[in-house]
């Protein structure tokens, strides 16, 4: 006898950065035709899947979250023809675990993109226009998805694909659960030769070694650098470049890595990580790597999921949490933004042992906010140190914005509407397919109107 | 190929450890009162690995169609190596403390229909010579409390039936198991506050499951933290009890 209507609890629920807090209501449909009545509670509304994005894009305090994990089921499996049709609460986890057990000597299925961590659901990939190690050859999550079923808070529930309904298609693709609740999705699988991978990493001492990496890598799929931070001067950038590719071996599939007992089951206390542990950390990792590139032929995880391994690792950061900062920079300007943005962070001597960088490629987005284009992108992370921490992430929002470039909402929980608004121009037509009882936290603050303070701005 | 039958198959923790048995290739049959939910459960199960899903719709309380419902799911699986009854409600205590026909109807869907599909299963099972039947009881069975006593009542009642049956249908080397979870965060519970370690993920309490049912313990407290918690409980001389607040 299951319950027919969701019925509504109230929680603070997290974003994977637990830097922002607030009470809120929350209703979790069963099934598909439960969310419906879910997307009659007390608006405004926003989805929430896993909590993977940092910030406060998934966050909407004063408003009522449709949490997606009870639509987790599998729709269809088309294993001729690699096509996936699955509820929009389904992981990346869950679907890697099925195309394992599924997977036979001659054919092998992969996800055609996939994020640094598998525990996100299928709405926020799409939500977010997630993208990968591949994505200067293979795009964005978006550029492999066949279709979705978008149930809007009219009641309708309008099938968009890029034939049917394509605005809202493109509005949807990185619309960061704004357009309505994604009920399901149809994706289009990756032929891979086995799920063996090829990995090399190199140890690399400057940023021009990375460009060269980065050119020399063609025919490796997967390519991302992580860089040491806390470098400054001559070392500026160093770190090691990581590149990889499906393996043609007649191996079994690798076994899927176990559920991992290694986790943090309580915040660290906040002096564990600074500039000096991180700084140790840092250069010890760098030195570790051998000079010589190393090649090995191992299962997938670590080479897509190396932070997974540790449950509640974003609690290593301690009860007031950290600040993702990503951004991209186009490839014309990067030559001087990324040596000022890591420079910048170098200077602040605040902790980030997560760096990364990469070089986007040039296949268009098919998300209207969809946040890659072809240039470079910084990751990383920053305790959060207050007002200290802020004033080094508008720092970094002044390089970006003067570069051209832009952050990415998935990671952001404090940029300006002013910046927001010139890195994604076309918010304004974006806002014209908003289901309107939807809004995040995030929303509302870049969305605010903006009173240039600079001429010619 | 294992064949299961799952009685109220849309529920979160009966979709759990369907999921279980569906990922092994297993044979399902399912049964629920909602059409729309019941074929995505199956739909689902099918791409997850079952070897076949079947499904019936009906309401279980209609306990006269029970025998016949069996006797389908033989049928269609030849034969029943495991079944799950997993359907309940979690009334209101206080609507059935003021009105008798809101208690029994609480009495009804959690104890009296899961004793009429054990009889059916049982003697299945009994005849076949082997099988292993699972009802979903609750910790709140363990001892009657102000706060749920009527829901308490009905899963106290599974206890004891539970108990004779598999006094009985030992001897046919068939298991019966009361699987008892706690606070698990399924629909069933959607409005409580939650937050406390108590509360577990029905993939975690199916998972369990899953596994009890190949084992047949008599008693399955899942997570395994309430056999002490109940333990004490049931120890509690009434003078204490009754000052608790529970």
């Amino acid at each position: 006898m299951s319950v027919d209507r969701p019925r509504m609890t109230r929680r603070v629920p997290l974003s994977w950065g637990r830097a922002h807090r607030a009470i809120h209501r929350v209703v979790r449909p069963a099934f598909p035709v439960d969310a419906s009545a879910a997307l009659a509670s007390a608006g405004p509304l926003l989805p929430y899947g896993m909590g993977r994005s940092y910030g406060d894009s998934c966050l909407n305090p004063g408003g009522t979250l449709i949490e997606t994990q009870g639509l987790d089921r599998w729709i269809r499996f088309d294993q001729e023809a690699g096509i996936i049709e699955v509820e929009a609460g389904v992981t990346l986890a869950d679907i890697l675990a099925r195309l394992h057990a599924s997977a036979l000597p001659a054919r092998h299925w992969f996800l055609p993109v996939t994020p640094g961590t598998k525990f996100v659901t299928v709405g926020g990939a799409i939500a977010n226009d997630v993208h990968g190690k591949n994505h200067h050859s293979a795009g964005c999550f978006g550029s492999h998805l066949l279709s979705l079923r978008l149930l809007r808070s009219d009641g309708t529930v309008r099938i968009c694909s890029p034939d049917e309904n394509p605005d809202l298609f493109a509005a949807t693709i990185g619309g960061i659960g704004l357009t309505g609740l994604i009920l399901s999705a149809v994706l289009q699988l990756k032929p891979v030769p086995s799920l063996w991978m090829e990995v090399e990493d190199i140890r690399y001492h400057s940023l021009d070694a990375f460009y060269a990496l980065s050119a020399e890598s063609a025919d490796w799929e997967y390519t991302v650098a992580w860089v040491d931070c806390l470098a400054s001067g001559t070392d500026l950038g160093r770190g090691i470049f990581t590149r990889a590719r499906h393996a043609a071996t007649d191996r079994a599939p690798p076994p899927p890595r176990l559920e991992t007992d290694l986790s943090i089951p309580i915040d660290a206390p906040c002096f564990m990580l600074n500039g000096w542990t991180v700084g140790a950390f840092n250069a010890l990792y760098w030195h570790r790597a051998p000079a010589m590139p190393k090649r090995r032929i191992g299962s997938y995880e670590p080479v897509f999921y190396p932070l997974d391994a540790i449950r509640g690792w974003n609690r290593l950061y301690g009860k007031a949490g950290f600040y993702q900062y990503q951004c991209v920079v186009p490839q014309g300007n990067a030559g001087a933004a990324v040596p000022a943005l890591l420079r910048a962070v170098a200077a602040g001597r605040d902790a980030s042992f997560l760096a990364v960088l990469k070089k986007l490629g040039n296949r268009p987005s098919p998300g209207m906010l969809s946040f890659p284009m072809p240039g470079v992108t910084l990751a990383l992370d920053l305790p959060n140190r207050g007002v200290r921490t802020h004033e080094l992430l508008n720092l970094l929002d002044q390089i970006t914005a003067e570069a051209g470039g832009r952050i990415y909402p998935a990671k952001d929980g404090r940029v300006s509407a002013r910046d927001f608004q010139r890195g994604f121009p076309a918010w304004r037509d974006f806002a014209r397919h908003m289901d309107p009882h939807f809004s995040s936290s995030f929303w509302r603050r870049v969305s605010a109107p903006v009173i240039e303070d600079r001429t010619g701005c | 190929m294992l064949k299961v039958a799952i009685f109220g198959a849309t529920s979160a923790i009966a979709q759990a450890v369907a999921r279980g048995f569906a990922e092994e290739g297993a044979r399902l049959f399912l049964v629920a009162r909602d059409p729309a939910r019941l074929e995505a459960v199956a739909a689902d199960l099918r791409v997850r690995g079952a070897s076949s899903v079947a499904t019936a719709v009906t309401d279980l309380t209609e306990t006269a169609g029970h025998a016949a419902l069996v006797e389908a799911a033989r049928n269609v699986m030849d034969g029943i190596d495991a079944a799950l009854i997993a359907h309940g409600t979690l009334g209101d205590q206080r609507a059935g403390e003021a009105d008798a026909a809101v208690m029994l109807r609480e009495i009804e869907v959690n104890l009296l229909s899961p004793a009429s599909l054990m009889t059916y299963l049982g003697n299945l099972m009994e005849a076949q010579q082997h099988g292993s039947l699972a009802v979903i009881g609750s910790v709140a069975g363990d001892r009657g409390r102000a706060s749920n006593y009527i829901y308490g009542s009905a899963k106290g009642g599974l206890r004891v039936f539970t108990q004779g049956l598999r006094h009985r249908l030992g001897r046919a080397g068939v298991a019966v198991t009361l699987v008892e979870p706690g606070f698990v965060d399924t629909p069933m519970t959607a409005g409580m506050p939650k937050g406390s370690p108590l509360w577990a993920t029905p993939a975690r309490v199916g998972a369990d499951i899953h596994r009890a049912m190949k084992v047949g313990p008599a008693i399955l407290y899942t997570p395994w933290f309430w056999r002490p918690v109940m333990l004490a409980i049931r120890l509690l001389p009434d003078a204490v009890f009754k000052r608790l607040k529970l």
